[in-house]
């Protein structure tokens, strides 16, 4: 051995320990890797931006005195019978299947204590979330998995799924893990078997067959719901253009943040935008329409306490919408649970394999044994406190910039501290006047 | 007898008449003259009635039919009886693209042809096709029967759950997982029910058909299955 001093191991940043993992467990197992939630990355989010609070130039509204209206009406371009919110953050479409019993009515009990709305998802309507639920979006997917007319005619609003942002262009999947008895009974499928659904619908392709879907779903329900039309987070110029040529009453924008029950992992990071990209674009198309605030848009991905909901709305949105944050509230990756997670060979806050329906939350499980640990009671409970928690943090936020309604917020309110949050959100980088891609600039 | 113009009337006053008959069966003939083409004829009925549409027909008429029965006297455009819950749809003419797409019950009956993705994920229903049928028909069909007298084009049951397929002319050519399968005495009692209800019992004969099925390989995946998709 030498004394002179040599070069430490170097790692690679190409061939980090993660990838060589990967590439090792692909090589060992032959199956791409799945797994649930949304995109892992370090993405341009809404942490890039902060308000600037009233000062001389604008003066704030009394915290807990004046008043800061949080609600919303959802469906007012057609439906006959639009929906009103009390807050402007809903509950995005989970299945049945993907997610327990227990757990759908938890939605249901918690976001209509907190006066909002719950989502159905590609599994059916179950009795638990319509039971449990004031307020229930019934989606309209690409399986039509348990669709039919009374259901529809049963719901308040209707959600037809052209995309998530998770995985814009792709279908559904259910492992046979969780194609239990009932959940088999409802998608009409064999017990057991993987269930990929269809990422097309198979009845209509292209805005002018949508515009004609919308149609025939608003002569089903005699023109009483208000239709959304949910997208992911890929060209949202476009497609929100497209969906309100179409007819939507709302579009739903969902950025690569937002969560999936299970989806390859290479799909999950490696396709869509994140939200904090889309909302701007899709503004701006409802604006160029003459259509904002007519047409109400609904973002979701990543959305996690009332500086987000806030940051969203500034920046034009009517409302938001939350899935991952939901199961948290609910328990999902709970450190309470450590040494279970540890026994499936993960850790609480990593856990992801929501595919393999082994949730020791009994959340994301068909497991009797796992799902009636959870506690729907307590659960909804749980879900109603943060919810409540997230629009007292906005209202703070909309007094603080002098807003007496959440829907008051505007871009003028925010500054980014990075140039792409800056570039992306349409709003200037911190102490300057530069809005990167704006007038001319790079 | 009820006769409705859908010229004079519109088709919101159409359906709101159609769909106040749930729950009571007085006015159980409805003739709808001038269709023109219309969307979403008579979309969203339920109750016992025998619906007649003297013409031809735009994307989704008697969609997500429940209990009617109700008859074409022309073509059909797409999407026809699409999601249907039960009842009858009857079609003198041809049917365009995804003829009773996702169909849960019923029986789906058309003349002519049909075109592309008849029976695409079909849920249960029962169609038969007097003609030929177009290609990718009962793409990830689940369940239901789907009877075809002419020919079936490229990719039949492409990635085919449970529903049976018979087909009395060629097929050119099968999709993923689906393969050729017996014919047994129960699927021979099958298709002479449906066949006499489809009203097609003095054309064919359930004899001449093959009967064709998932070879359910696809069920779980298998990397080595990948080619397949």
């Amino acid at each position: 051995m030498s004394d002179f001093p040599h070069t430490p191991p170097k790692m690679s940043w190409t061939f980090s320990n993660d990838v060589n993992a990967e590439i090792r467990r692909a090589a060992a197992t032959g199956i791409y890797d799945i797994r649930g939630g949304g995109s892992k990355r370090r993405l341009p989010h809404f942490d890039d931006l902060l308000f600037l609070g009233a000062s001389i130039s604008r003066y704030p509204l009394e915290g807990y005195r004046e008043k800061c209206a949080t609600d919303v009406w959802l469906g007012t371009r057609f439906a006959r019978k639009p929906i009103h919110l009390d807050i402007p953050i809903t509950i995005a479409g989970m299945s049945f299947g993907a997610l327990s019993g227990p757990a759908k009515e938890a939605l249901g009990r918690g976001a209509t204590a907190a006066g909002t709305s719950t989502t159905t998802g590609d599994g059916g309507m179950t009795e638990e979330e319509r039971g449990h639920s004031r307020t229930l979006v019934y989606q309209y997917l690409p399986s039509r998995y348990g669709m039919n007319p009374d259901d529809l005619r049963r719901a308040d609003a209707i959600e037809v799924v052209v995309g998530q942002g998770a995985k814009p262009g792709g279908g559904g999947m259910l492992l046979g893990q969780k194609i239990s008895d009932r959940v088999a009974a409802m998608r009409n499928l064999p017990k057991g078997i993987d269930q990929r659904s269809a990422c097309r619908h198979p009845d209509w392709t292209g805005p002018d067959d949508l515009e004609i879907k919308l149609l025939e779903l608003r002569e089903i329900t005699d023109w009483e719901k208000p239709i959304y039309v949910k997208v992911g987070g890929a060209r949202p110029y476009y497609d929100t253009a497209l969906a309100v040529k179409a007819g939507a009453d709302v579009v739903v924008l969902d950025g690569m943040q937002g969560g999936t029950a299970a989806t390859q992992d290479v799909f999950i990071e490696n396709v869509g935008m994140p939200i904090l990209a889309c909302i701007p674009q899709a503004v701006k198309a409802l604006q160029d329409l003459g259509m904002h605030r007519k047409v109400q848009l609904i973002v979701s991905g990543g959305i996690r306490n009332g500086a987000d909901v806030a940051k969203a709305m500034a920046l034009g949105a009517d409302a938001v919408s939350i899935g991952t944050a939901a199961l948290v509230a609910l328990g999902d990756n709970d450190p309470a649970l450590e040494a279970e997670y540890a026994k499936l060979g993960t850790t609480a806050g990593a856990y992801d394999d929501w595919h393999e329906g082994r949730d020791p939350a009994g959340i994301t499980t068909q497991d009797p044994n796992l799902f009636n640990r959870f506690d729907p009671v307590l659960g909804g409970r749980r879900l109603k406190n943060y919810l409540k928690v997230m629009t007292l943090e906005a209202q703070t936020i909309a007094r603080a910039c002098g807003k007496n309604n959440l829907h008051n917020l505007e871009p003028e309110d925010l500054c980014a501290l990075t140039i792409e949050g800056a570039a992306m959100a349409g709003v200037p980088l911190a102490g300057t006047n530069w809005i990167p891609g704006r007038n001319g600039s790079f | 007898m009820q006769t409705f113009d859908l010229a004079k009337e519109g088709l919101r006053a159409l359906n709101a008449s159609l769909h106040a008959l749930k729950g009571q069966t007085n006015m159980t003939e409805w003739d709808i003259i001038n269709p023109r083409g219309a969307h979403a004829i008579a979309a969203g009925v339920d109750a016992p009635v025998d619906i007649t549409v003297r013409g031809s027909t735009g994307y989704y008429c008697a969609g997500m039919n429940k209990q009617a029965t109700i008859r074409i006297k022309g073509s059909a455009g797409p999407g026809v009886a699409e999601n249907m819950m039960s009842g009858t749809v009857i079609i003198d003419g041809d049917a365009s693209q995804y003829a009773g797409a996702t169909g849960n019950g019923g029986l789906l009956v058309i003349k002519g042809n049909a075109s592309s993705r008849c029976g695409i994920s079909m849920k249960g229903i029962d169609i038969v096709v007097h003609g030929n049928i177009g290609h990718m028909s009962c793409f990830m069909a689940q369940s239901g029967n789907l009877v075809v007298l002419g020919n079936a084009g490229e990719a039949l049951g492409d990635s085919l759950y449970e529903a049976r397929l018979f087909v009395r002319g060629s097929v050119k050519s099968l999709g993923a997982d689906c393969i050729e399968k017996e014919m047994r005495p129960e699927h021979l009692a099958l298709l002479a029910d449906l066949l006499k209800r489809g009203e097609a019992d003095h054309k064919a004969k359930p004899e001449e058909f093959k009967r064709y099925g998932s070879a359910r390989k696809l069920y779980n995946f298998n990397i080595d299955n990948a080619a397949a998709y």
